[in-house]
């Protein structure tokens, strides 16, 4: 079984990192998978870590009363999962689930914070990966809201699709 | 050039606004056109509308058109029966550069009715599939509902030499594939960016994200076509309706090289 070391060294997420960084993550790191079905976290839930999946895929949920469970978005492969652990409350903002059996490398919230408390290098280091992230995602959930495809029951946003 | 009549030979629902019909020369004439192309289709007494031609250039009759109802006249055609006659003058416009994208990956995204225009693309590659690196078909829509072509989506989606990635804005329940935009599939598509062509068509808004997106991943900006599907009238080049730029869409379009038409792809209608 490969090192956690050599699992991160690998994750696009870290790559080009200084192996002295990849190695203070990886003394917060360790091997978990999930049951498709299984609930990683829950809305409101204690945020004590992060993923960063290695294989399947996860969706991220919020209740809608009356309708249920809705997915907002689903992720997979070399994703990260979650950064409501990095700052105040500390609470799940989504439920996550593994609509697959999910394999992820998991990072100890506590840990990682407390590193990266000691050493701002190393958080720095860490926001400079996580914010493209995040980003991203806000990018893709604006186009999402924006309703593009838009059909007779939405406005319908420019060429014919 | 005036409408020629053709019949309609069959009419596929697809989704609750969207149909595919089969329609051949009344005269029993031939056809032929390359994927990209277009037809206008005129709905006798009501109007004429530019639209994809979206089946198989090798075996091109019936000539397949995919229609979403939005207006007065594509309503009219959507709604045709069996039997009807639309008229159709075409085929018109550029062709998607399937040649040049021999020996290359091709990454195809669409949106929406933008599948349309590029499943010609999809037979001619898996007619000539060892002539191409990888394929990934990459496919947003609204909703599960709203997904064209679902057989054969599915169909694709069994294949061993093509990735077809599917995802919806809004699922509903007992949907278990993707959620988010079409975006969200291109950092993980299995295609070699610097070897790759890329041919994109949906909402144009969806097409400046997903060339965005497609840079990001390192696609060189003259490997990325798109087709832009402006509104038309005569579609011969003669009334201007279709102005985009310096560009004709309906003589130099609908299909571009992203870098010719780059400037103007966040210019609104004209
Ligand atoms: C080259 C080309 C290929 C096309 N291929 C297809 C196709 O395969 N299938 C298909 O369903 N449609 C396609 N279209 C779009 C189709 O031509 C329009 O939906 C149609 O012209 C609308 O006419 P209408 O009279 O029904 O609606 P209108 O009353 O003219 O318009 C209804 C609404 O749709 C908007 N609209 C109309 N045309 C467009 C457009 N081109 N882009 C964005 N918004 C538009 C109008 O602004 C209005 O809000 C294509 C367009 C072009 C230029
Ligand atoms: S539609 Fe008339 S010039 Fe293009």
């Amino acid at each position: 079984m490969k090192e956690i070391e050599e699992l991160l060294a690998e994750q696009p997420f870290f790559k080009g990192m200084d192996p002295r960084w990849i190695a203070f993550f990886a003394g917060c790191a360790g091997n978990v998978r999930f049951d498709a079905g299984e609930y990683i976290f829950r809305e409101g839930g204690e945020a004590n870590r992060f993923l960063l999946i290695r294989h399947g895929r996860v969706a991220l949920e919020t209740h809608v009363p009356q309708r249920g469970p809705v997915t907002i978005y689903t992720i997979g492969k070399n994703d990260v999962v979650g950064w409501s652990w990095l700052f105040p409350p500390y609470r799940w903002t989504f439920d996550a689930r593994a609509l697959e059996l999910v394999r992820a490398i998991g990072f100890d919230a506590a840990c990682v914070r407390k590193k990266c408390e000691e050493d701002p290098a190393l958080g720095y280091v860490l926001l400079m990966r996580l914010v493209p992230v995040i980003s991203s995602r806000l990018q893709a959930t604006r186009l999402q809201l924006l309703d593009v495809y838009g059909t007779a029951r939405g406005p319908r946003a420019g060429a014919s699709a | 050039m005036v409408p020629v009549p053709f019949v309609v030979r069959r009419v596929r629902r697809e989704t609750h606004d969207t149909a595919t019909l089969d329609l051949a020369p009344a005269n029993g004439d031939g056809f032929t056109f390359r994927p990209g192309q277009f037809n206008m289709l005129y709905a006798f007494g009501i109007g004429e509308v530019p639209i994809s031609i979206s089946g198989d250039a090798q075996r091109p009759l019936p000539v397949a058109h995919t229609v979403r109802a939005v207006g007065a006249v594509s309503t009219a055609i959507r709604t045709v029966r069996p039997g009807a006659m639309v008229g159709v003058r075409g085929p018109f416009g550029t062709a998607w550069p399937v040649e040049a994208a021999e020996r290359m990956d091709v990454v195809i995204v669409a949106g929406g009715i933008g599948l349309a225009p590029l499943r010609p693309v999809l037979y001619h590659l898996l007619a000539f599939r060892e002539r191409y690196g990888r394929v990934a078909l990459l496919y947003g829509a609204r909703t599960p509902q709203d997904l064209l072509f679902r057989r054969e989506l599915e169909q694709w989606r069994g294949r061993f030499d093509l990735h077809v990635g599917v995802t919806v804005d809004a699922p509903v329940s007992g949907w278990i594939g993707d959620v988010g935009v079409v975006t969200t599939l291109i950092p993980h598509a299995p295609f070699d960016p610097q070897d790759a062509l890329a041919l994109v068509c949906g909402p144009e808004v969806m097409m400046r994200f997903t060339v965005a997106e497609l840079r990001k991943r390192g696609v060189p900006a003259e490997r990325i076509v798109l087709s832009l599907e402006r509104n038309m009238k005569c579609a011969i080049g003669l009334c201007g309706h279709c102005q985009f730029g310096p560009h004709f869409v309906c003589r130099q379009g609908p299909v571009f090289r992203y870098p010719e038409v780059e400037p103007l792809l966040t210019v609104k209608e004209v």
